[in-house]
């Protein structure tokens, strides 16, 4: 029987990257990733707004990075789901402009316009729903997107949230690492213990699945959403600042323009270590050189702590899973930074064995999406993800301790119930706070959401019984239930989470997102008209050098004049529809010109 | 919807089960139940899909692992199991535990000399344990046999000994590191 990956419309795989992002799609010949317009699969997850209010993504915003930075912005996805207070100490590393009275959620300033951190996620998934439409040919509004594996309930819902305003339905978000395995699992064992390794651009994350049969089981998975390649770059860029303040008399870090362009030859200085023993940082800014060699061995002693930092939770995540290291068949290394030859030799070490690196690490984790993406739509039905929560959910109870309901590493969808009562008489509403972490205090934890169930009848105190049920579904969100036992009735419960968008806020950027699509769409119409509009009036210009134009009739003469300047004057008109009228209006006018001057050519 | 983890993953209700039988078990009704397989169904469909494969996986968990098998099965059949019984001081323990905590203040205060009889006292546990587990098997054996409540009230015994020796086991170990960064001098 032929399957048919399209059945159900294109599901796109999506891997939403802190550097790159990427789109993939799965058919008979199996995952592959969808290049961009350029032709690049990678798509920079950079966002830049042009004066007009048009916005860049990719590598032209990469590039206006360093010559617009206060109206561009990377390395949003460290962002997400976070306070102003989690990140603070962040925002003196990364010249992130965040806007006065941000408060739960971020608000960044790109010009004159404030995005919050999954609007801007938004603009890049924008992109690539784009990308894959011009590539099909047909409309995109589904995908599977991945999602670092320890990244919580509110950096999850983000995601969700930009998937939403970018007018895409978002059917599951992946862990990365499980991803990844199910793209190496593809031509791989069948039957296995498999680690896998993900330092990325700015999230790391490591998982030990079980293989059995095309079930693909997570055991533990552990990381640190804080950690990758960026806080790499930042180790060299704050030498190459302390180089250049001494050579130069200038503090670089002041000038937006400046510290982007030393960046990014920090970072091609960086890549360029992987391969080669010794590289130059080099920069040429305002007439002044600057230039810094950087041995292998300087490097390797630099990111020593970062990469010490992946161990610790790879060694919990190994106890979690309740396997030794020796019946760790095979690691997979994923995300740009393991092509980092300390990265590979601390891995090989600590697992004693050597890590696979056949698949590129770039585009690994989006073709296992494409993967989930065709399990969704059920032409792929001989694998199965079974994952699990990275981290332990509770409640806080008397004296603000946790009490803990659903365990890290339990398998998803999870759920827990737990009974609660009033504590005054009459009361008709309890206030339920539930955390995510592994410590014993309300404080050391994550706030995740205060959770309000509402219409309780007013008893004495102690008699209300609240049946309450959580449930982390396959998304790895939670969501909350409630049913008063004595009557059996549904309590409606109102959730204010502690960071976060509310319903009404993403409602509001869908329709924000939905006009500036349309904008943007405009924006670009009225550019290809005006590309059209150039050739043809190079084109007239041209022939009326040619002896073919003399030969036409003083009218047809005048006419072509006419329509000439009629075009020339609403060419800077926004109105796509109105250059178009007036280039077909030329081109009428020109039709017995370019008729003779074939004759011509052709006798 | 069934509600025992036994009937849910059909297996035979007992303390020792197969682990090879629940895990195939637990894989078949995985690919039936999972919610990636109801994704292009209606949303009732897909709500009982997360509802069942919720259920499914939470009895796998529990029915997996020897000890919260023991508790489900416990509290199945009405004995009290809960966090208030493990806080009492099994009476066999009193005078170890009297010492140990004498030690563990002297190790808080900063007294370092009680770090060698801590470090005995958790190999002590340790072992009583080791010595539980191995009672436990026992016992698990003898219920399945003749299913006595007897036996079912033995093992909740040991359980809650059990319970509170691990809460002693990672108190010694807290109190070892958090010492071993603090100076000794450092005194409160």
């Amino acid at each position: 029987m032929e399957i048919d990956f399209t059945a159900t419309g294109h599901i796109v795989g999506i891997d939403l990257g802190t550097t790159n992002s990427l789109v993939a799609f799965m058919d008979l010949t199996g995952p592959r990733i969808i290049p961009g317009a350029d032709g690049d699969k990678l798509v920079p997850s950079v966002v830049s707004i042009a004066p007009s209010g048009e916005v860049i993504v990719g590598n032209p915003a990469r590039e206006l990075l360093m010559t617009q930075p206060d109206r561009s912005v990377y390395s949003v996805k460290r962002l997400m789901g976070r306070g102003v207070e989690d990140v603070r100490e962040e925002l003196k590393l990364f010249p992130f402009r965040v806007a006065e009275g941000s408060e739960s959620v971020i608000q960044l300033q790109l010009g004159d316009r404030m995005f919050t951190p999954p609007e801007i996620s938004a603009l890049v998934l924008r992109q690539l729903k784009q990308n894959a439409e011009a590539y099909f040919g047909v409309s995109v509004d589904k995908a599977v997107i991945t999602v670092p594996a320890y990244f919580n309930d509110a950096q999850r819902q983000a995601t969700k949230d930009a998937g939403r305003i970018a007018g895409l339905e978002i059917l599951r978000l992946v862990n990365e690492p499980t991803a990844a395995a199910l793209a190496y699992g593809l031509d791989k064992r069948e039957n296995g213990i498999v680690a896998v390794y993900d330092l990325g651009g700015g999230t790391f994350d490591i998982s030990i699945l079980k293989l059995h049969d095309g079930i693909f089981e997570v055991l533990a998975t552990n990381g640190d959403t804080h950690l990758g390649g960026d806080d790499i770059d930042n180790l060299l860029l704050r030498i190459a600042l302390e180089d250049v303040a001494t050579e130069w008399g200038q503090d670089l870090a002041e000038d937006n323009e400046g510290i982007q362009r030393l960046r990014r030859a920090v970072i091609e200085a960086k890549e360029r270590l992987s391969f080669v023993p010794s590289a130059n940082i080099a920069l040429e800014y305002h007439g002044r050189k600057y230039q810094r060699e950087i041995t292998r061995e300087l490097f390797d002693k630099l990111i020593t702590p970062i990469v010490n930092r992946t161990l610790g939770p790879c060694r919990d995540c190994i106890k979690d899973s309740g396997v030794g290291v020796d019946q760790i068949d095979e690691v997979v290394m994923v995300g740009g930074s393991t092509r980092i030859p300390l990265v590979r030799s601390a891995v090989e070490t600590l697992f004693r064995s050597k890590p696979h690196t056949e698949l590129n690490p770039d585009e690994v984790v989006a073709l296992g999406a494409a993967v989930q993406a065709a399990i969704l739509s059920g032409a792929v039905d001989n694998k199965l993800l079974l994952d699990v929560t990275p981290l332990s959910l509770g409640i806080e109870t008397m004296g603000g301790v946790v009490s803990k309901l659903i365990h890290r590493n339990s398998t998803i969808p999870a759920s827990a119930t737990e009974n609660f009562t009033t504590g005054v008489d009459g009361q008709t509403n309890v206030l339920i706070h539930v955390v995510q972490g592994e410590r014993e205090l309300v404080k050391d934890n994550r706030s995740l959401a205060r959770f309000d169930l509402k219409g309780i009848d007013p008893v004495p105190a102690g008699l209300a019984r609240i049946e309450v049920r959580f449930l982390i579904d396959a998304n790895g969100i939670l969501s909350v239930t409630a049913r008063d036992q004595r009557t059996g009735k549904e309590h409606s419960v109102e959730v204010k989470p502690s960071y976060g968008l509310t319903d009404e806020q993403v409602e509001k950027m869908i329709q924000e997102s939905f006009e500036q699509a349309e904008q943007d769409f405009a924006a670009r119409q009225v550019r290809e008209q005006r590309v059209e509009a150039d050739a043809i009036l190079l084109a007239v210009e041209k022939a009326r050098k040619h002896g073919a134009y003399v030969e036409l009739a003083e009218d047809e003469r005048a006419a072509i004049d006419k329509a000439i300047k009629e075009l020339q004057s609403v060419y800077n008109s926004d109105d796509h529809h109105l250059i178009a009228a007036k280039i077909e209006e030329l081109n009428q006018a020109t039709i017995k010109l370019a008729e003779n001057m074939l004759k011509g050519s052709q006798t | 919807m069934t509600s025992d983890y036994y009937a849910l993953l059909g297996v035979p209700r007992g303390l020792n089960v197969s682990l090879d039988e629940l895990q195939t078990r637990y894989y078949a009704l995985s690919r039936q139940l999972h919610p990636d397989r109801f994704m292009q169904k209606p949303e009732a469909e897909r709500q009982r899909a997360l509802d069942m494969s919720s259920a499914l996986n939470d009895a796998y968990r529990t029915l997996k692992d020897p000890i919260k098998r023991a508790q489900y099965l416990l509290s199945q059949e009405g004995f009290d199991i809960g966090e208030q019984r493990s806080k009492d001081v099994p009476p066999e323990l009193l005078e170890e535990v009297f010492e140990l905590n004498m030690a563990l203040e002297e190790m808080r205060s900063g007294d370092d000399s009680a770090r060698p009889q801590l470090e005995q006292a958790e190999k002590n546990f340790s072992g009583m344990l080791a010595a539980s587990d191995q009672e436990l098997a026992a016992l698990f054996a003898k219920y399945d046999e003749a299913n006595s409540r007897d036996v079912l009230a033995q093992i909740r015994n040991v359980l809650n000994r059990r319970k509170y020796i691990l809460n002693l086991v990672s108190e010694v170990e807290k109190t070892l590191e958090t010492s071993h960064q603090q100076p000794a001098t450092n005194n409160h």
